[in-house]
């Protein structure tokens, strides 16, 4: 309690559901982590994992019903989101946090051109009349890298490429100049070339403006070129969170080590096995009582039987280890998990 | 010409290999040009070897797999299997052709049918091309279903019952049903989560040892593609920019566009971040190629000459390759940068 005041974002006990025919989907079970200003922190996880709707909770964009809040809340510099209405929820997404998803479609209207669009942002947010809107709109499409930015204005939507459209998107979030922009697979569909671009691009942003980014993506990869500091969610919990560079170099949980062993990589034989995680995510209309992950887990598998009852029947919670949060009873010991220098 | 070990005849030999469309316009619907989505591409598959085919979205790696498998008829070229004409093969010639090669699909969700059961999908081929009796068949569905490791009661469920990964197997069962040599496999493992991925890998990797499949693997995935493949061609705007063995491509890369596309891959190491990214800008449209070669638009070393001559694939390096080991790059600069 000393010299900041509360972290730019604060998840706290997260927990969302989801009504279906078949009963309630707890998709996001008591997540917490936070952000702080200037951060780029990077969730990861397979599909299924809540990752998508912990950052959609965010901007309180979960569609309800069959979405229901079930606890928890999401402070933005102290403030609970969940608990905003009408303008001054408007104003937060106009204004303080900006968000891009993997499908630009899903934020760009067909039948307007890029200028109306990126006009009707610079005029909520700072009221600009359309002439100084259309002059920095082209100075922010040519930042993004996009060639010729007159005529991209003039175009619809569907006159630009998958990779010009995500760069438009970032165009319009960064327009806003938000404290925190959520990237939801922003580069998922895009070419290995052109991810590339973007993604530095948006660090280079970020280093301009010093906003806090929070990227979700199922791409250890992109986390490793983003991150400094990741989350790793599995059936609607946080299993992991640690540093980058600690999380890469010894990953303490079965389910992250199973995640970065999986990838092919340099050093592993041509042709050879690669280590699987074998099994599949449990329903989460009924979770398991113990850990989520035992029935997958070979670390589990190899314990003694009393052990394994504990992991059976007891819910692992996020405790600190020293440079990070590991949920799991019997995490991997430090010096068996360094990873083989590449 | 050819790339494969002198003695062992190549299982698929595919020559100046094009694929053109038309594009049509205006009010009447004339051709008004041509994509060239495949523009005059050659190599070779060895029996029980995987060919890497690579590029990103536009260079026509999905069409050349079609056109391969006869979904789509070539606009000229020479295709071989097993020195048999595939290219123009009709009838019953094209119906035996078709028994030897099969295709594993991307999307594991939308390439099975979902009123059958998953028995009738792996025995389907079996039935068109009237292979056994009714009973053999069964045996035969019922022995593929365990060699991609699927329970035997899969046999009476439908696809919606199962995950990716498993639908997968099942599109790989009936691929196998009809004991091909040569599987084209269009992005096998993109539409999975990574832990899934490496199991469709294995199964890949495994039956390609037992049965002696060759693979022809389209993707876009470069350590996906190391790791599987025996020999590697890199395509641009529909040709191939350079192909040569998996240690020479990914060891020793010689056209920009390899380069860059191996610098892009993030690392999967925080410590070892990129500073910039290693190209500007994105593929030109198919319908509108550059001139000469077709990455001049964005290579870094593009020079007048390479805007004017169509680049040929020729050896990179002085020295005479190896049998089966040529390494060849479409680069009139290769020797100096």
């Amino acid at each position: 309690m000393s010299e900041a005041g509360p972290p730019l974002l604060d998840v706290d006990d997260l927990q969302v559901g989801f009504d279906t025919e078949a009963g309630r989907v707890r998709a996001v079970d008591g997540v917490s982590f936070s952000i702080e200003a200037g951060q780029t922190v990077g969730v990861v996880g397979e599909s299924g994992c809540g990752k998508s709707v912990t950052a959609s909770s965010i901007l309180r964009l979960v569609p309800s019903p069959p979405g229901v809040m079930l606890g928890g809340a999401i402070r933005f510099e102290g403030r609970d989101i969940l608990k905003l209405a009408g303008e001054a929820l408007q104003q937060l997404r106009g204004r303080d946090i900006a968000m891009v998803f993997q499908d630009p479609m899903t934020s760009l209207n067909p039948v307007f051109t890029i200028e109306r669009q990126l006009w009707e942002v610079l005029q909520l947010r700072f009221g600009l009349d359309r002439a100084a809107a259309r002059l920095r709109a082209a100075e922010m499409l040519r930042t993004v890298g996009i060639a010729d930015p007159d005529s991209r204005l003039d175009a619809y939507p569907h006159e630009l490429s998958g990779g010009m459209k995500q760069r438009v998107m970032i165009a319009m979030a960064l327009l806003c100049e938000p404290r925190l922009l959520i990237a939801d697979e922003p580069t998922t569909a895009l070419d290995v070339t052109v991810q590339a671009q973007i993604l530095h691009l948006m660090r280079e942003l970020q280093r301009r403006t010093g906003a806090a980014l929070l990227f979700i993506t199922h791409d250890m990869g992109v986390i490793a070129e983003m991150c400094d500091v990741v989350v790793v969610m599995y059936a609607g919990r946080i299993v992991e969170r640690r540093p980058a560079v600690e999380l890469f170099e010894a990953p303490r949980h079965p389910y992250t080590r199973g995640l970065l062993d999986s990838i092919p990589r340099k050093g592993v034989a041509h042709k050879a096995e690669l280590p699987t995680i074998e099994g599949t995510v449990p329903s989460l209309l009924a979770p398991p009582p113990g850990c989520r992950f035992a029935d997958r887990c070979r670390r589990h598998a190899a314990l003694g039987a009393e052990e394994r009852s504990r992991c059976r029947s007891q819910d692992p919670q996020l405790h600190d280890d020293g440079n990070g949060q590991v949920a799991c009873h019997f995490p991997l010991p430090l010096d068996a998990t360094a990873r083989r220098p590449q | 010409m050819t790339a494969v070990a002198g003695s062992v005849r190549p299982l698929l030999e595919v020559q100046d290999l094009h694929k053109h469309y038309p594009v049509r316009g205006g009010v009447w619907g004339r051709t008004v040009g041509t994509v060239r989505a495949v523009a005059g591409v050659s190599f070779e598959v060895a029996p029980g070897q995987t060919l890497g085919l690579v590029g990103e979205s536009g260079c026509g790696k999905s069409t050349l797999g079609r056109t391969l498998m006869r979904l789509e008829e070539p606009t000229a070229g020479r295709v071989q299997f097993e020195g048999r004409d595939l290219a123009h093969a009709r009838g019953d010639e094209l119906l035996r052709l078709r028994r030897e090669i099969q295709m594993i699909f991307q999307d594991p969700y939308s390439s099975l049918n979902p009123r059958l059961t998953v028995g009738e999908i792996v025995r389907e081929p079996l039935v068109v091309h009237g292979i056994g009796s009714k009973a053999e068949q069964l045996e035969r569905v019922r022995a593929l279903l365990a060699k991609v490791g699927l329970a035997a009661d899969a046999m009476e469920r439908y696809p919606s019952e199962f995950s990716g990964g498993q639908r997968q197997r099942i599109g790989v069962a009936r691929a196998l049903s009809l004991d091909p040599k040569l599987v084209i496999a269009d992005e096998p493992v993109s539409a999975l989560d990574v832990s899934v991925q490496s199991q469709v890998l294995n199964l890949m990797v495994r039956l390609q040892r037992e049965l002696g499949l060759a693979y022809v693997f389209i993707s876009h995935d470069l350590s996906v593609v190391e790791h599987v493949s025996d020999h590697v061609a890199i395509m641009y705007l529909g040709r191939i920019v350079e192909q040569g063995p998996v240690d020479r491509i990914f060891g020793r890369p010689a056209h920009p566009y390899t380069r860059a596309l191996l610098q892009a891959i993030p690392s999967v190491d925080p410590r070892q971040r990129r500073e910039a990214p290693p190209l500007q800008g994105e593929t030109p449209s198919p319908m509108a190629a550059p001139s000469g070669c077709v990455f001049s638009s964005r290579c870094p070393f593009a020079i007048e000459a390479c805007r004017r001559d169509v680049p040929a694939l020729e050896l990179a390096g002085a020295q005479e390759p190896e049998p089966g080991r040529a390494h060849r790059v479409a680069c009139i600069r290769r020797d100096e940068i």
